[in-house]
């Protein structure tokens, strides 16, 4: 879910854009600290490698196949941070070489994918793997890819992109999550077949507890708490629909801009709450 | 994949090429921003972006019908959602939508057509991005090829003992999982390679040449020319 | 002649337990050209591997009469130059001029110096032309030579080649012997190519399940051990 350009307005593009970089840079630092000197070298090629595997189709049957999407599998095989780092360059390239998603819709389409997509791909691996492996891979793949397409779809809202009323609303969800259960599924497949060649290759993170239960759960949390925030701004967007002009320079811009920035500060406390939890424990271990 | 159109063009030579990879880029946003907060009802506004662009095109020696088709790509998405809202009641604001985004799609193309990635990030990374950053979109754009290579083959040898393009599941994965292998190890190849040839943790970063005259008058023109358009029609 | 390279009692165990070097006794002195024989497996990479610190492994290694340890890697990297098979993972820089800069940079060249050395070594492999290319561009001889330059930059004592002449169409293969036979640096081929050996090697070195069974002239080890594509 790439959003081109002139789709976001600017009260949801520039928040996001401004926040990215320093978040970019943030999760850049410690992607490096969690990894060795290796690590760029090999963020690179996994970059490519997601690339590649996007190449690879799956079948699913009645005729049609699916691919890679990628978010989860780069989380459970590097770590969520070098994930984000990875995802990121994959869509800086995606935008630039491709022409796949805009350039200022670069801070959204990041934000999506690889920020929140890579955290919800991490997340259930890290809680769920000590008791149910498969499940937990297979979560981790469809919430990553749900959690990039209803940001998208929010942002998409809050710009005024609207889908007809006539279009049911059990339709679009059923395709939201037709498409987590196929990311799930192909992510079930691709790690299962890496980890037989090499289980060093995925990272094994340690068994959960009630600490870490609660840090889960404040940030997810925190991402509900975004969902609504956005989504409190729809009735505004319906009022917007029966003007012809959107107002560019006026106190609901500000209001729209504040809470988008309200909220992704919400979530980099949540990202950086949660990382620094995690690399406690594994530098006790 | 080694066809890559875009890179092929950006290695060609024009007024447009010769500019400074950060004062493009800076051109480009000032363009983006200028279109993303147009009115929608700003139709004269638009057709002034586009004679623009076709300036510019111009200006960059790449061929037209290539800009065009490959800008268009991005109509199919957008025609969707101009559609949904032109059914949904509100026409002018679906025009807009598909004029906003072919203009900021044919302006992104003059950018990457004529500028090579390496020298973007370059440029980038004298303007301040994170260098980690940089430097992982580097190290992937020089192995993109390569690996996709790796996969095209994988495909054309599965699918010569399949008898059909679409292999199994099964196949699927495992060719998942043998890139992933081949990439993993060509990634400790060339991390060996690197302390080879004395690595110490620091990654060269080519500096870009400095700003001519010919750069500045270029991006003022560009920023007074969208603000003009802007705030006048 | 002295010796340049001198291993005494080499052994090495792979993190999976498999004994990759048995105890390797071997000898390179300055100006020699040696070839190592032996099958996939048999240890050659990873004996070459040793041999500017990649891989480290039990007993004596001294390069240039200095022994090998954790402090002196960076000179030793500078003395040994190392060109690898996979030349893709060899050039790992977005142009040919700033990857063949990237040795000396490393050794404390300002940016400046190092491009002039690399344009220097590019002119002596003949690829000045391709300064401005990406690697991804060029042929496998091209790629191959470009690192050949890349490792020459960095003025070294000892050349080591695995598999140099892999990939290579007979042009790109007679152009690279002749560079290799005209640099002056000791060199140890790693190679399943006799013909190369036989072209620019005096003696070679063969390996078996990670010991030397046997060395001597290039022709005699090629008979003892069967190590001909024609066969007997």
């Amino acid at each position: 879910m790439h959003i081109p350009d002139g789709f976001l307005s600017p009260s949801v593009w520039a928040p996001l854009d401004i926040a990215a970089l320093p978040g970019v840079a943030w999760v850049a630092r410690r992607a490096r600290l969690e990894t060795e000197d290796r690590s760029i070298p090999l963020m690179g090629v996994m970059g490519a490698f997601v690339f590649a595997a996007q190449m690879i189709n799956f079948p699913v049957g009645l005729g049609t196949s699916g691919h890679l999407v990628g978010g989860a599998l780069l989380s459970i095989a590097l770590g969520p941070a070098a994930a984000s780092v990875v995802m990121t360059a994959i869509l800086v390239v995606q935008a630039f070489v491709f022409q796949d998603g805009g350039i200022m819709a670069l801070g959204a389409n990041v934000f999506n994918m690889a920020i929140a997509g890579v955290l919800a791909g991490y997340i259930p691996y890290r809680f769920l793997n000590a008791r149910w492996r498969t499940g937990a891979i297979f979560f981790a793949g469809m919430l990553s890819v749900l959690t990039s397409a209803l940001l998208a779809l929010s942002e998409l809202w809050v710009s005024g992109v609207r889908l007809p009323n006539d279009l049911p609303l059990w339709l679009t969800l059923g395709l939201f999550v037709l498409n987590g259960l196929l990311e799930g599924a192909i992510t079930v497949a691709a790690v299962g077949a890496i980890g037989r060649l090499n289980p060093t290759w995925i990272q094994q993170p340690e068994p959960s507890n009630a600490r870490a239960k609660a840090v889960f759960a404040s940030a997810a949390l925190l991402l509900v708490v975004f969902g609504i925030l956005l989504a409190s701004e729809a009735p505004d967007a319906i009022q917007r629909l029966t003007n012809i002009s959107l107002p560019e320079v006026s106190s609901a811009w500000l209001h729209k801009a504040g809470a988008g920035l309200g909220g992704m500060a919400l979530i980099f406390v949540a990202c950086a709450l949660t990382s620094r939890f995690f690399a406690r424990r594994q530098r006790s271990a | 994949m080694h066809h890559v159109v875009v890179e092929r063009w950006s290695r060609l030579d024009s007024f447009l090429h010769s500019l400074d990879a950060r004062v493009k880029f800076g051109a480009l946003l000032v363009f983006l921003i200028a279109v993303s907060t147009t009115p929608v009802t700003a139709q004269l506004a638009f057709g002034a972006y586009a004679v623009l662009l076709a300036v510019a095109a111009l200006g960059s020696r790449l061929p037209l019908t290539g800009l065009l088709s490959r800008a268009a790509l991005v109509l199919p998405f957008t025609g969707t959602f101009a559609l949904m809202t032109w059914w949904a009641g509100n026409p002018e604001r679906a025009l807009a939508l598909a004029e906003k985004s072919f203009l900021s799609g044919f302006a992104a193309l003059l950018l990457i057509g004529t500028t090579p990635l390496t020298k973007l990030v370059a440029g980038l990374d004298s303007l301040g991005a994170p260098r980690a950053l940089l430097l992982v979109i580097q190290f992937l754009y020089r192995y993109l090829f390569v690996i996709s290579e790796e996969a095209q083959h994988m495909r054309m040898a599965a699918s010569s003992r399949m008898g059909s393009a679409v292999g199994g599941r099964r196949m699927a994965a495992g060719a998942v999982g043998v890139l992933f292998a081949r990439s993993s190890e060509r990634a400790e190849g060339i991390y060996q390679a690197m302390l080879a040839r004395g690595f110490q943790g620091h990654y060269p970063m080519a500096a870009p040449p400095s700003i001519m005259p010919r750069d500045a008058i270029f991006f003022a023109s560009t920023l007074v020319f969208c603000a003009a358009v802007r705030f006048a029609l | 002649m002295t010796a340049v390279v001198e291993v005494r009692g080499l052994r090495f165990r792979y993190p999976d337990g498999t004994q990759a070097l048995n105890g390797i006794d071997f000898t390179l002195r300055a100006g020699e050209t040696v070839a190592l024989f032996g099958a996939n497996g048999s240890g050659k990479t990873t004996f070459v591997l040793h041999l500017n610190g990649l891989l480290t492994g039990e007993g004596f290694i001294s390069i240039c009469g200095e022994p090998l340890s954790k402090n002196n890697l960076a000179k030793i990297r500078a003395k040994v130059g190392m060109v690898f098979q996979d030349a893709d993972e060899q050039l790992f820089l977005p142009t040919v001029l700033e990857d063949v800069a990237f040795g000396p940079a490393n050794q404390g060249l300002s940016a400046q110096a190092a491009n002039a050395r690399a344009r220097e070594m590019l002119d002596h492999v003949g690829m000045a032309s391709a300064l401005d290319k990406a690697p991804y561009h060029l042929s496998a001889g091209e790629k191959r030579r470009v690192a050949l330059a890349g490792v020459l930059a960095m003025d070294p004592e000892i050349l080591v080649l695995d598999e140099p002449t892999t990939f290579l169409d007979p042009p790109g293969r007679r152009d690279l012997v002749k560079l290799l036979k005209a640099l002056p640096q000791a060199k140890l081929l790693a190679t399943h190519d006799v013909s190369l050996a036989r072209e620019i090697a005096t003696r070679a070195v063969f390996f078996e399940k990670g010991k030397v069974a046997g060395e001597g002239p290039i022709d005699e080890i090629a008979e003892r051990f069967n190590w001909t594509p024609e066969g007997t």
